[in-house]
């Protein structure tokens, strides 16, 4: 562990590519992105490992990649973590105050976190991420810092991320695998959350959507604090895997056309054009319907759409969304995905930009790359606290509650 | 359409026979035997004497009383069958002048599971439609239920329908500890009440009508997994609870019977204070199963039902075809399906006259050739030569067309609501491309 080094490193390990962003925090406070390292992935599946050696050399590609850039030497990351395996919930936990006076002391805050925390969980879950959301204190809802105020019954609510433990540990395992220490592992859709929204839009409501490769997260956030928060085992590789299976074309050639002729609408005028297959084996070229390949794709982003939606519509949160959805990853990139999302979602959707930092253009406004710059920040949250506070309440301060609501 | 009572037609009335066959067959007829509604008749048969002198009921046959010395079978089917035709011209004249041949049967022991095809088939021959209601040993009676099981396909090839009670599914209602007599009892119970709500159905005038052709229709190709259960309710919400009863009826699978099942009969009785909206909503609820499967319903009131409801649920799935082959290709008409020979004799037979007094016979739909082939061989022959002729043979097809999940082939599925999102969307919604 470095805590002293102004270093930053976040490391998404995704379905399609493995990508390490380096980033520098100034002395003034401010993250800057210096290096960008990416290797394409070969042996992850819905986000989860299917073999261990290939994905630990894709690691060291990346990282390679990332130090020569940036010029330093990576020695520890910030690691996303995802999986079908990963969910969110709400919970609430009670503290009697028990000063004479009554008043909220910053141990009473500690116990009423760490009875929120002790959820029943099955013993092969973990919880990854308890992220306050209010305090309330004698049934006043809604303060957001209970310390020094006066009341005998303190309540917390949190948001708690939890996944199953062996599964999360792959990960871990295949980056101390390549002799690189993990400071923390973080949910990929709060990492991408982090990168894209301001502290204006969390606090009117919004959506994030972060369509992978092989999961999509999608995470709620409503009166600035994270409400809600799945994955879906569906990505990208859908997409291509479809076109491939309805297109009969192998699948890098799928993948290609879903890049260069992908759409999430079919227009009538897609009707009638074809498209030339080129062929190496000497046998006759083939042609493919553009409105074929847009039909087969517009169903299955419907569809992934159609599935956070009904996750949403649970919830009941869609009226606090107000600052609308954003998009991000590889499928934010499909063409008009942003007017397929609002008319699914009922709710103005755009595809999110990085912003409140500088650095490498190139990456930070490309969507696929918001997770890593999302961990990056996660990191620059988490050492700030250590710089500027020490102490065993201040580090738990941070760990717990504020580091999404500085960004 | 409703009927008030003095306005409607006279009809003739259904002749029916209960026919309790073996140690099951006639405990089972012996409880019934008291309730049973006008023009039901109940007869016992067995081949042991010791058993027929407890049942209550008057008419008794005792087979093979030279042969066995009233000893029973000893659990052999062969040695049932014998006696049976044997003893032919007795069991003839016990079906004679009926229009409905009820056989209530336990199998998986000797007699029961040797005489019932007999007497299934004897009854045809004289003129009479079978139903053979019957159930099935646990899976702990080990030979039982293999004997049990070729009776029953010997059974579904001679009756015109069958029904079968699991008894195995009545275990899953209780825990170990459960006393074994009381398992028994209940899976009598539940049959009682099975025989029951089928016969009220036959036997019942309703406003939405279901005869035996609906019945018939119901199991015919299907019976071996079918099931029937009956529930009751009485009370204030009594339409809610005779689903919520129906569908925690352990015979119906808890509801599972009802979704997987591609052919449902349900009536519902009630008194003259039934509503409209208890019909709609239990039938409703029970509407689970796909949009393809065939769904009938009947309803009828009746005073006795006054204050409550029962609902007879007769539930079949399409099976693979599981009836015995007829081995004797020397047998006249013996063949396979679409020996034009069959195919000729069938449409030649004229209809006995006793059977189409109470049989509707619906005009033929529009058929391919080979669904018409498959048609004649699972309806066999009307007439008694015919009866080996029905052959059953028809080619299994495995779905072709299996759906490649391509590189998820090997990741653990993503299942939605079950359905499996690995497969292309286009396809799980059906949507052509072309």
């Amino acid at each position: 562990m470095f805590n002293s080094s102004p270093i930053i490193v976040g490391l998404e390990l995704g379905t399609s590519k493995v990508c390490a962003v380096v980033g520098q925090l100034s002395d003034g406070g401010v993250l800057n992105i210096i290096g960008l390292g990416q290797s394409r992935s070969r042996a992850i599946r819905k986000g989860e490992i299917v073999n261990a050696s290939d994905v630990a050399e894709d690691i060291r590609n990346a990282i390679v990649e990332a130090e020569q850039m940036a010029d330093v030497e990576i020695r520890s990351v910030y690691l996303g973590v995802t999986g079908g395996h990963i969910r969110g919930f709400n919970n609430r936990g009670f503290h009697s105050v028990v000063s004479a006076d009554r008043e909220i002391a910053p141990e009473d805050v500690h116990d009423v976190i760490k009875n929120a925390k002790a959820i029943n969980l099955s013993a092969e879950n973990r919880v990854v991420h308890v992220v306050r959301q209010h305090f309330s204190v004698d049934g006043q809802n809604g303060i957001a810092d209970p310390v020094g105020m006066f009341g005998a019954r303190l309540e917390v609510d949190v948001h708690v991320v939890h996944g199953q433990f062996t599964r999360l540990q792959n990960p871990i395992r295949a980056v101390k695998g390549v002799q690189i220490d993990v400071e923390n592992i973080v949910f990929t859709g709060l990492a991408s959350s982090l990168a894209l929204l301001s502290n204006e839009q969390k606090e009117l409501g919004a959506l994030v959507i972060d369509i992978g490769g092989g999961t999509t997260e999608f995470i709620v956030y409503s009166a600035g604090t994270i409400k809600h928060t799945g994955v879906l085992a569906i990505g990208g590789d859908h997409i291509s895997n479809d076109l491939g299976y309805g297109l009969k074309v192998p699948l890098p050639m799928a993948e290609k056309l879903k890049i260069e002729h992908g759409s999430a609408v079919v227009d009538d005028s897609d009707k009638g054009i074809a498209i030339q297959l080129p062929c190496e084996t000497g046998l006759p070229d083939r042609t493919i319907q553009v409105g074929h390949l847009r039909r087969i794709m517009s169903l299955r982003v419907e569809e992934i759409l159609e599935l956070v939606n009904e996750e949403i519509e649970g919830t009941g949160l869609r009226e606090y969304m107000r600052a609308g959805a954003f998009l991000c990853g590889g499928g934010a990139r499909i063409s008009q995905i942003d007017k397929v999302a609002s008319r699914i979602l009922g709710m103005p959707a755009s595809i999110g930009r990085t912003n409140s930092m500088s650095g490498l253009k190139s990456a930070l406004d490309q969507p696929e790359f918001s997770t890593a710059i999302g961990l990056v920040k996660f990191g620059s949250f988490e050492q700030q606290k250590h710089l500027h506070r020490t102490g065993p309440l201040h580090a738990l301060k941070s760990r717990f509650s504020q580091f999404f609501r500085v960004g | 359409m409703m009927t008030s009572p003095d306005t409607a037609p006279v009809m003739k009335t259904l002749s029916i026979r209960v026919i309790g066959l073996g140690g099951a067959g006639v405990t089972l007829v012996g409880k019934f035997h008291a309730e049973a509604p006008d023009g039901v008749r109940c007869a016992v048969i067995h081949t042991n004497s010791r058993v027929l002198d407890h049942s209550p009921c008057a008419e008794r046959v005792l087979l093979g009383a030279k042969l066995l010395r009233g000893l029973g079978a000893g659990g052999d089917p062969d040695l049932g069958r014998a006696v049976a035709e044997d003893s032919a011209d007795q069991l003839k004249s016990l079906c004679s002048d009926t229009d409905l041949v009820l056989i209530v049967a336990g199998l998986g022991g000797g007699t029961a599971t040797g005489v019932a095809p007999v007497l299934a088939r004897i009854a045809k021959d004289a003129g009479a439609l079978v139903l053979a209601v019957v159930a099935v040993p646990f899976d702990f009676e080990g030979q039982r239920q293999r004997q049990a099981q070729a009776g029953l396909r010997k059974l579904r090839g001679a009756a015109d329908a069958v029904l079968c009670l699991h008894n195995q599914k009545v275990c899953q209602l209780w825990n170990e500890d459960t006393r074994a007599l009381e398992i028994f009892n209940s899976a009598n119970e539940l049959w009682v009440q099975g025989v029951q709500g089928v016969l009220n159905i036959l036997t019942r005038r309703g406003f939405i009508h279901v005869d035996f052709a609906d019945l018939a229709a119901v199991l015919r190709g299907r019976n071996s997994e079918s099931c029937f259960a009956t529930v009751e309710a009485a009370g204030e919400n009594r339409g809610r609870d005779l689903i919520e009863k129906a569908l925690a009826h352990p015979v119906l699978d808890r509801g599972h019977a009802l979704t997987e099942a591609d052919a449902l009969l349900v009536t519902l009785m009630g008194g003259p204070d039934m509503t409209i909206g208890e019909v709609n909503r239990v039938m409703d609820a029970l509407r689970r199963q796909p949009e393809d499967a065939q769904f009938i319903m009947g309803a009828s009131i009746s005073e006795e039902f006054a204050g409550r409801l029962s609902l007879t649920v007769v539930a079949a799935k399409h099976a693979v075809q599981d009836v015995d082959q007829p081995n004797d290709k020397n047998s006249p008409g013996g063949g396979r399906p679409g020996d034009p020979q069959i195919e000729t004799q069938f449409l030649q037979s004229p209809e006995p006259e006793s059977l189409s007094a109470s049989r509707f016979v619906p005009p033929p739909p529009e058929l391919t050739e080979s669904k018409k082939s498959e048609l004649f061989a699972r309806q066999g022959g009307r007439g008694g030569k015919m009866r080996k002729a029905g052959s059953r043979w028809r080619q299994g097809q495995l779905p072709l067309e299996i759906i490649s999940k391509g590189r998820f082939e090997k990741s653990q599925p993503t299942i939605h609501h079950g359905e499996d999102l690995d497969v292309p969307t286009y396809i799980r919604r059906g949507i052509k491309l072309n």
